[in-house]
């Protein structure tokens, strides 16, 4: 039937993302959390997250782009940037983090530029994941409504 | 004659020889008369400071008169009318007048002239005098300053050498010199040893004995003695054809440290003494001055300042070197200490840990296969089995322990037991061996010991067993008894250990326990040694193959619980009793009900554990906040959310049971909310639990944590089920810090 494939394929989907380091185990924790009296747990969390990174990486790049870089401002976005990841378990995006945070004790800006590289990378990269598996459950939701 | 030109003749002819030589004479006066003046104008003019001018006008008004009288005489020695007359007579009585006052005015200044010349020989014998006294001074100036100067020179070195050669150098060249020489007493006293001299550069050691009666004489005062240029310190050139100069000798004090005290100044009753020679240039009539004395004698005090100074930095350089060296040596042994101990300690934890995965295996399945279906024959072997390997985990838990116990970094787990289940358990995990031995084991606790008791339980139970074990290892036949009661206060102090104090208190009680068996005895002076590990009574009697940790082990956890053991035995076949006091807490009533002997039970695992429970939220970072927020909404919580430190005291209120905050921002803004929350809600009761989540592991944001006055400490990411024993904990306890 198809929603026990679609259902199927979400978890495939987010197996692989596990598979890949690209999520962790808090993921699966913030999962858990979604139950009948918070649906929409998990995608709430997901487009906070992705609002709250893309604004925070612009921000980054603002600050590389200045001739001298206030590393300390720096160091508190990517700070921030870190936590989120963290809490909702984007392990790849975490350790992209560290090398920036690393980068900026440095005070090294072509190391902080590459960093900040990798983290747009990863981002984007989950990013467009985390879409995919918002259609897959809304599709899964949708299915559930009209049976 | 014509009478009526009323002219006045003169007395005599005109033509007369004497009228001639008269008028002649009258006008030389006249002459000088009138030259004196302008001389002493001339000369007063010259001299500014000639103090009597009035008398000079005077007088010169009393020539210039003279003068013109005499002038005036030229006319009369011819016929000249009467006006002339007149004139002559008014130029006489004004000389008569200026003559008189210059006469009586003379009498006043006369006595003063002579004065004058009185003074001038009393300044000049003055001036005389001050210039000897100059002359003296200057010298001593100049010995003054020659002592300065060779003090300086004396004084810039510390090195001894130095010091002596300078002081040699400088004497010669102030005093000039022909030799001059210092004599140093040798070690053994006896001798005075030629050490330095100016002229020669090598002296080869010449050596006069010290008890010289010339010696003696110089040495016995304190200023520079003239000694004859023929005794043997002062035949240092070669005789001349001339007469050698005079010389003189000077003591110079050799001080030593000891010399120094605190108190009194150094006083020169040391009986070493330098001895320095000066001689003057044989061929000058040179003899020494007074001044020249007082220089040497000087030079000569200040000689023995340096070298005395040159001595104590040598004595203090040796120090210092010595020290190092022994600091060198220290740390070396230190470090040395330190591998070892590390050694020691990497040694045991691998060892344990190797033995203890192999042990727990053993436990783990046996306890599984417990839990099986056996036949009875199968689960006696299995109980047999888990018992065994109980005891042999307990041994290696010994081992760890001591050394642990030794560190001094053990400390008990202190907790709420069931004191009668440790002792019923004790008996149970000892009772198949008796059984075998009938031996007869009874166990008597008193009615009014606690049943439940604040403790470390898992120690005193490992106490009771040892004790209780070496009771039936050593107890061949015969019986073993073992009570327990509650201390009274005047029954604790054992002589035997003065330093143990009980201090009996309200929460507390102190447990006595004694073991009494009937087995084979120990003689008392076996008795100390007991209690030392590893050192086990090699009497035939007691052929155990315990390893003799045991007793050293009780006796430290007994130490640790504020308690003392002992030992008491009657001797050798009259059995012993084991005795210890510990110190228990007193768990207040309500606790009772709570009291989990068995393991901690589980916490539920519903939806919602704590229903209701108003939480306040506070984190920077929204998906954070919100994740945490999921979390607790999943347990039923009331969430409030704040971001900031501002809105967070705005909120918060008594209502709130537990405040969450992040503080992992870098800075300490988040440490400040404790202290304003503490601030805020004084009373106890009132005050919400804080815990802080953060990323940090480290001692140093859980010191923080603690010291701001928090409640606990979590480590990011949290998951549902540890959040979920969290707050279970928090609530319970009130405390928490073991979650990171």
């Amino acid at each position: 039937m198809a929603l026990a494939a679609l259902k199927t394929q979400l978890k495939n989907f987010v197996q692989s993302m596990f598979d890949e380091g690209v999520l962790d185990s808090q993921f699966s924790q913030i999962q858990a959390l979604q139950d009948a009296s918070n649906p929409n747990f998990v995608e709430e969390v997901i487009t906070l997250f992705c609002n709250d990174a893309e604004r925070i990486i612009t921000e980054l790049n603002k600050y590389l782009g200045y001739q001298n870089v206030d590393f300390g401002k720096l160091d508190s976005y990517v700070h921030q940037l870190k936590g989120s990841s963290s809490s909702i378990g984007a392990h790849r995006l975490k350790l992209a983090c560290v090398n920036l945070r690393q980068a900026s004790d440095d005070r090294s800006k072509d190391g902080c530029l590459r960093a900040l590289n990798s983290i747009t990378r990863e981002y984007c990269l989950l990013c467009s994941k985390f879409q995919t598996l918002i259609q897959l459950e809304r599709n899964i939701i949708a299915l559930e409504r009209n049976h | 004659m014509e009478l009526n030109c009323n002219c006045i003749e003169p007395h005599l002819p005109p033509d007369d020889l004497l009228m001639k030589y008269q008028y002649i004479s009258d006008f030389f006066i006249a002459l000088a008369y009138f030259s004196i003046p302008l001389e002493l104008i001339y000369f007063v003019k010259k001299s500014a400071v000639f103090p009597y001018r009035w008398v000079l006008v005077q007088f010169g008004a009393f020539i210039v008169l003279c003068g013109a009288t005499h002038l005036i005489n030229l006319w009369t020695f011819t016929i000249h009318s009467r006006t002339v007359a007149m004139v002559m007579t008014t130029a006489k009585v004004l000389t008569a007048v200026v003559s008189c006052a210059t006469a009586l005015m003379l009498v006043h200044i006369i006595p003063d002239l002579l004065s004058v010349k009185t003074r001038e020989l009393f300044l000049k014998n003055k001036a005389a005098e001050l210039d000897r006294e100059m002359g003296l001074i200057r010298t001593q100036e100049e010995t003054g300053r020659h002592v300065r100067m060779l003090t300086h020179e004396i004084r810039s070195t510390l090195d001894r050498h130095t010091i002596l050669k300078t002081t040699l150098v400088e004497l010669g060249r102030t005093l000039g010199l022909e030799e001059c020489a210092l004599w140093m007493p040798t070690r053994t006293g006896l001798e005075l040893q030629l050490s330095y001299t100016l002229r020669q550069q090598n002296p080869v050691g010449y050596t006069v004995p010290i008890h010289l009666p010339v010696i003696n004489q110089v040495f016995s005062s304190s200023r520079a003695v003239k000694i004859s240029p023929n005794c043997p310190l002062a035949r240092l050139r070669p005789a001349g054809k001339y007469m050698p100069g005079e010389v003189v000798a000077v003591r110079v004090p050799l001080l030593h440290l000891t010399n120094f005290q605190i108190n009194d100044w150094p006083e020169l009753s040391t009986k070493r003494y330098a001895l320095m020679v000066l001689m003057l240039p044989s061929d000058s009539a040179r003899q020494w001055h007074v001044h020249e004395l007082e220089l040497v004698e000087v030079v000569a005090d200040q000689v023995a300042v340096a070298l005395s100074h040159a001595a104590i930095l040598e004595e203090s350089m040796r120090a210092r070197d010595l020290l190092m060296e022994q600091n060198v040596a220290l740390d070396l042994a230190r470090r040395e200490a330190e591998t070892a101990i590390r050694a020691r300690n990497d040694f045991l934890a691998v060892m344990n840990h190797e033995m203890r995965t192999p042990m727990h295996a053993i436990i783990a399945l046996s306890s599984l296969l417990q839990e099986t279906e056996l036949t009875p024959e199968q689960r006696l072997m299995v109980e047999t089995i888990l018992k065994s390997s109980n005891l042999l985990a307990t041994l290696i838990n010994d081992v760890l322990d001591l050394s642990r116990l030794e560190d001094g970094s053990l400390q008990l787990d202190v907790a709420t037991f069931n004191l009668y289940a440790v002792f019923r358990e004790v008996l149970n995990l000892i009772k198949p061996i008796p059984s075998v031995k009938k031996l007869h084991v009874s166990l008597n606790l008193a009615p009014d010991l606690p049943e439940f008791a604040i403790g470390d339980d898992k120690r005193l139970m490992q106490t009771i067993l040892n004790v209780v074990g070496n009771a039936v290892k050593f107890s061949k036949e015969g019986s073993i008894s073992i009570t327990a009661f509650v201390a009274k206060p005047e029954s604790l102090r054992d002589p035997r250990a003065p330093e143990f104090f009980p201090v009996p208190s309200d929460n507390h009680f102190y447990l006595r326990v004694q073991v009494k068996d009937s087995g084979s005895g120990i003689s008392p002076q076996d008795i100390p040694k007991l209690f030392t590990k590893f050192a086990q009574n090699q009497a035939p009697t007691r052929n155990s193959g315990g390893s003799g940790l045991g007793l050293a082990i009780c006796k430290r956890f007994v130490n640790l619980m504020d308690g003392h053991i002992w030992i008491e035995s009657e001797g050798l076949g009259k059995g012993c009793t084991a005795i210890f006091i510990v110190k228990l807490g007193i768990p207040e009533r309500w606790n009772e009900s709570k009291i989990p002997f068995m393991p901690k039970a589980s916490t539920n695992h519903g939806q919602t554990a704590f229903p209701g429970l108003k939480v306040l939220v506070m984190d920077e970072n929204g998906v954070s906040r919100m994740v945490t927020k999921g979390l607790l909404v999943h347990l039923g919580c009331d969430v409030t959310m704040v971001s900031s430190i501002e809105e967070c005291l705005r909120v918060v209120s008594h209502e709130h049971k537990v405040v969450l905050m992040d503080v992992c921002v870098p800075g300490m803004d988040g440490y400040e909310i404790a202290v304003r929350i503490h601030e805020k809600f004084p009373k106890r009761h009132e005050r919400p639990l804080i815990v802080a989540l953060t990323g940090n592991t480290d001692k140093v944001t859980k010191e923080n944590c603690m010291r701001v006055g928090m409640d606990g400490v979590i480590l990011k990411p949290v998951s549902l089920d540890k959040m979920r024993s969290v707050l279970s904990d928090l609530l319970e306890h009130r405390v928490l810090f073991e979650a990171i």
